[in-house]
């Protein structure tokens, strides 16, 4: 019997057998929040510490309950017949079920999470996929991928021009060629346009990814598979301000609170961030913008209850000096030199001093 | 040239003033309302049929709990074509002696109520005369009285037209004539007006006035021939109100030398002891102490910075409220009682707050409150505004009781707010002042002026029954959430049985005992459910449409009605004239 349905029938056979003995049948679901992680520099990522949040029957929780159920049916049925089903197919699914059905998406994602975590699995395990596509690549890289009858397809990631390669939603059967030096993760699309436009990665000899702010799980794990099959070094360059540190750069490199079950396999520990450092909003003299009181309350809040950054004292002096300048600078800020800046001047710059990278 | 002209008019034999003076002449009372009949309430012809009724049953039910009589009123209109009503009010009550009738009825500011502190629904002495007046103007016809005072006396009929000049009564008609009635007074009089349905109309007025007199009997035929009979509810009638002297805590520095300068107590001490309620003669020497003047200084011999040092004096001493027993509430049952019939909520609550004072007179607040049932939720919370149980229909927005409301935070009672407006939500607000001198923003008598005490009183009077009206609704929300629990269960039970069939391959049978077992597990723990909402036996039905009638015909000229209680969610604050 498959692992997942293995599974899936020994949580419902042990809610039966309560219910028999006339007790309150209970599901036991990790709770998913920076709360419940613990960050050890040596495996490099978040790890749950192993809270659970116990969701009794009760009449509040009796929706919730017959949902999780109703889901867990839905996933063994996809796995046994090997199918997929996209979130929002899922969604779409409930609809069927009556007063149980879901009135909006993120209450079926989050029950999905539920499931995802209850079982320690990946959600592409449970035969759900995301909607999401994971990110753009363009530079020194071979992806070989199959077709759909199974034949093998190289994809020369230097030959879609001023465009590029999509990574997909499940890329755990991918495999590479490259003769890059380092992959260059970016979190905003137009800066990732200036950089394939004018040809940087051929310039540097890199793979340039393109987030789209907070990572995919997809493209996570394409960042990783690749860094770890090719040895290729990662390094990170978002905006400077606390989205960029505490959501996408901490997410790309050891996980999320929320997803912490998984951070295992979806997470880059070897990533590095370049820029733009609150340091660099001060050595290049960057135009910027005021921090509102939510990003102050951000850092504070990261500072305090982040794993991830109360293990580096790095993070912590640049977040501090970040709430002392009072200020945020976004990546396209180097236009103010000229337009190609970054490319001439900084990226060169920063990769060459190491000194002046966060852990 | 126009300045050599200017020059040589100066430069003429007299001082223009004697010209002026030829033109300046006492104007008669009567005359300036004449001029200004909006301060009366009779600035357009729908409004002036309300107040004329307004002012004749006022008189009425005043006359009638003075002589401790239970009132019983006959109000008829009669549609005389071409916008002229005729108006017809007759009461029980204990009649007019034959001397008075003229100058109670045909002259502006003749009263027995203006000169004294007593809580009454009169107080100038104007309303009816002016009423008397205004069906003069528009229809030139005098004003019918027929008033008898014991079974034993004859019946005096009038026929009275008002000298405006003069301000003086003009006796068309007199003469003695047959009324098989013990006693009462009886006024007939024409007027121009308009008569429509709606909430400002005379059906809804004489309404709220059955709801907050529940000892009067109203027989009411309206100008569609529709008779309607408010029914007495009680037979007690409302404890009779005593006349006061003022209170030394609202009296100020004029009212004081006026009061020193005609007082007939002799020292300063039996001045004090005798013209104010609550002052001991103890109370007197302290004030006089305290003021640095003897206490057996006569009183006449008062000078101003004297007077000024007694008013500070007044405010250093501890002196008791005045005395409760010259305002009557309506009290908080028959308040709600009252609502009850009118509207079919599902919750009532009503507060008598303590006596209060503001300016040296006496106040009770009493406010109540009709939440849920069939009442809107979406819509403004609708206010019913009453003053010495006289309903008020108009200027809703200009009145106290209007802004204590908006002050109010609703919020946290339980009703929708957003700032500096009115609440809304299913609820209908009552506000009564009970007062020997309600001060009214204008002699039309619409709405309180804004005192701090009044405002104070009536949103301490608000928020008690706020917080009753809270546990309601935190009851009310507790039980629907139990509810919708347990219509959870129902509901989602049969899934979790159909699931654990399905997947561990179980039989019918066994989903069943799952669904069992499920059932007695979840609504063991919930116990027994009571419903919150009480039920209103006493809701009329067609009580309550009195009134509440589309508003009929063409609607009121732009302006003439800027009163329409369209702007009642602004704060406008109208201070109180000085008297």
């Amino acid at each position: 019997m498959n692992k997942v349905v293995k599974g899936i029938k020994d949580i419902v056979g042990d809610v039966y057998d309560k219910i028999i003995k006339k007790k309150s049948p209970n599901l036991d679901i990790p709770l998913r929040s920076l709360q419940n992680v613990s960050y050890d520099p040596k495996k490099g990522y978040f790890e749950l510490k192993g809270k659970l949040i116990s969701r009794t029957l009760t009449a509040s929780t009796v929706k919730t309950f017959a949902q999780t159920l109703l889901m867990m049916r839905e996933s063994k049925n996809i796995v046994e017949t090997d199918d997929i089903a996209t979130k929002r197919e899922i969604y779409y699914v409930s609809k069927n079920w009556g007063d149980a059905m879901f009135h909006e998406q993120p209450e079926s994602d989050t029950v999905m999470d539920d499931i995802e975590a209850m079982m320690s699995v990946n959600r592409e395990q449970l035969g759900f996929i995301p909607e999401e596509k994971g990110g753009d690549v363009a530079g020194r890289l071979i992806v070989i991928d199959k077709d759909e009858s199974g034949k093998e397809l190289r994809i020369d990631c230097t030959r879609f021009g001023s465009g590029a390669y999509s990574i997909p939603s499940s890329v755990e059967e991918l495999k590479f060629e490259t003769e890059a030096k380092f992959i260059l993760a970016i979190e905003t699309a137009g800066m990732f346009q200036r950089l394939v436009k004018h040809g940087y990665w051929k310039k540097a000899s890199c793979i340039l990814i393109s987030m789209g702010g907070v990572p995919t799980r997809a493209c996570r794990r394409f960042i990783r598979r690749l860094s770890d099959e090719r040895k290729l070094p990662v390094y990170v360059f978002t905006d400077g301000d606390p989205y960029g540190f505490l959501n996408i750069y901490r997410t790309l490199k050891v996980g999320s609170g929320n997803a912490a079950h998984i951070n295992q396999f979806f997470c880059v520990p070897q990533a590095k961030f370049i820029g733009v450092t609150p340091q660099d909003i001060i050595d290049y003299k960057l135009p910027t913008h005021p921090l509102k009181d939510v990003d102050i309350k951000r850092i504070r809040d990261g500072i305090k209850n982040d794993p991830f950054v109360k293990e580096y004292k790095e993070w912590e002096r640049a977040l501090n000096l970040m709430v002392k300048l009072g200020k945020r600078a976004e990546q396209q800020a180097f236009a103010k030199y000229t337009l190609n800046y970054v490319i001439d001047t900084y990226l060169p710059e920063k990769l060459k001093n190491q000194k002046s990278w966060l852990p | 040239m126009a300045q050599t002209k200017l020059a040589e008019e100066k430069n003429g034999d007299r001082p223009i003033a004697h010209e002026l003076a030829k033109q300046q002449r006492e104007i008669s009372v009567a005359e300036f309302f004449e001029k200004n009949r909006h301060l009366l309430g009779f600035n357009n012809p729908r409004k002036a049929l309300l107040t004329a009724i307004k002012e004749a049953v006022d008189n009425s039910l005043d006359a009638c709990e003075e002589a401790k009589i239970l009132p019983e009123l006959h109000i008829e209109m009669i549609d005389m074509q071409n916008d002229r009503f005729r108006i017809i009010v007759e009461d029980n009550g204990p009649g007019i002696v034959k001397s008075q009738i003229p100058n109670i009825f045909a002259k502006l500011l003749y009263g027995s109520k203006f000169h004294r502190l007593k809580m009454g629904r009169g107080q100038q002495g104007i309303g009816i005369s002016a009423a008397a007046l205004y069906g003069q103007l528009t229809t030139g016809k005098p004003i019918k009285i027929k008033s008898k005072i014991s079974p034993k006396d004859p019946a005096h009929y009038y026929e009275l037209h008002i000298d405006t000049q003069k301000n003086k009564p003009e006796v068309v008609k007199e003469e003695i004539v047959e009324w098989k009635k013990e006693q009462g007074t009886r006024i007939e009089l024409d007027l121009e007006g308009i008569y429509q349905k709606g909430p400002q109309s005379v059906d809804n007025y004489l309404k709220q006035t059955a709801i907050v007199n529940p000892h009067a009997t109203i027989i009411y035929t309206n100008p569609k021939a529709e008779q309607i009979i408010f029914a007495r509810a009680t037979n007690v009638l409302p404890k009779e109100p005593k006349e006061i002297k003022p209170h030394p805590y609202g009296v100020e520095i004029g009212m004081l030398m006026k009061m020193m300068k005609n007082t007939e107590g002799r020292t300063m001490q039996s001045f004090f002891a005798n013209d104010f309620s609550r002052v001991s003669p103890g109370v007197a020497k302290e004030i006089c102490t305290k003021a640095g003047i003897l206490p057996n200084s006569g009183p006449k011999s008062m000078t101003r910075e004297q007077a000024e040092r007694i008013i500070n004096a007044i405010k250093d001493t501890k002196i008791i409220a005045p005395p409760t027993d010259c305002v009557s509430p309506i009290g908080g049952e028959d308040l709600k009682k009252g609502l009850k019939k009118e509207i079919n909520a599902e919750f009532y609550c009503a507060t008598t707050r303590p006596p209060a004072v503001y300016r040296g007179n006496p106040f009770i607040i009493e406010v109540a409150i009709a939440y849920g049932g069939e009442l809107g939720q979406e819509d403004t919370v609708k206010i019913m505004r009453f003053a010495n149980r006289v309903p008020l229909l108009y200027q809703q927005s200009a009145c106290v009781s209007t802004e204590a409301i908006i002050d109010t935070n609703w919020k946290s009672y339980g009703l929708q707010q957003s700032k500096d407006s009115m609440p809304y939500g299913p609820a209908v607000i009552l506000v009564h002042m009970a007062s020997v001198w309600v001060p009214f923003t204008s002699e039309a008598k619409e709405a309180i002026a804004h005192y701090p005490d009044i405002t104070k009183e009536i949103k301490l009077a608000l928020q008690e029954c706020g917080r009753e009206l809270l546990k309601y609704t935190a009851k009310k929300r507790k039980y629907s959430d139990e509810l919708k629990k347990r219509g959870y269960i129902e509901k989602y039970i049969p899934f979790i049985g159909e699931v654990l069939k399905d997947l561990l391959d179980l039989k019918k049978s066994d989903e069943e005992n799952i669904e069992k077992n499920l059932k007695e597990l979840l609504e063991k723990s919930r116990g027994k459910l009571e419903d919150v909402a009480e039920e209103n036996a006493e809701y009329d039905e067609s009580f309550a449409k009195i009134g509440a009638e589309k508003e009929s015909e063409e609607e009121p000229e732009e302006g003439s009605d800027e009163d329409a209680d369209k702007e009642s969610g602004k704060k406008s604050k109208k201070r109180a004239k000085d008297e």
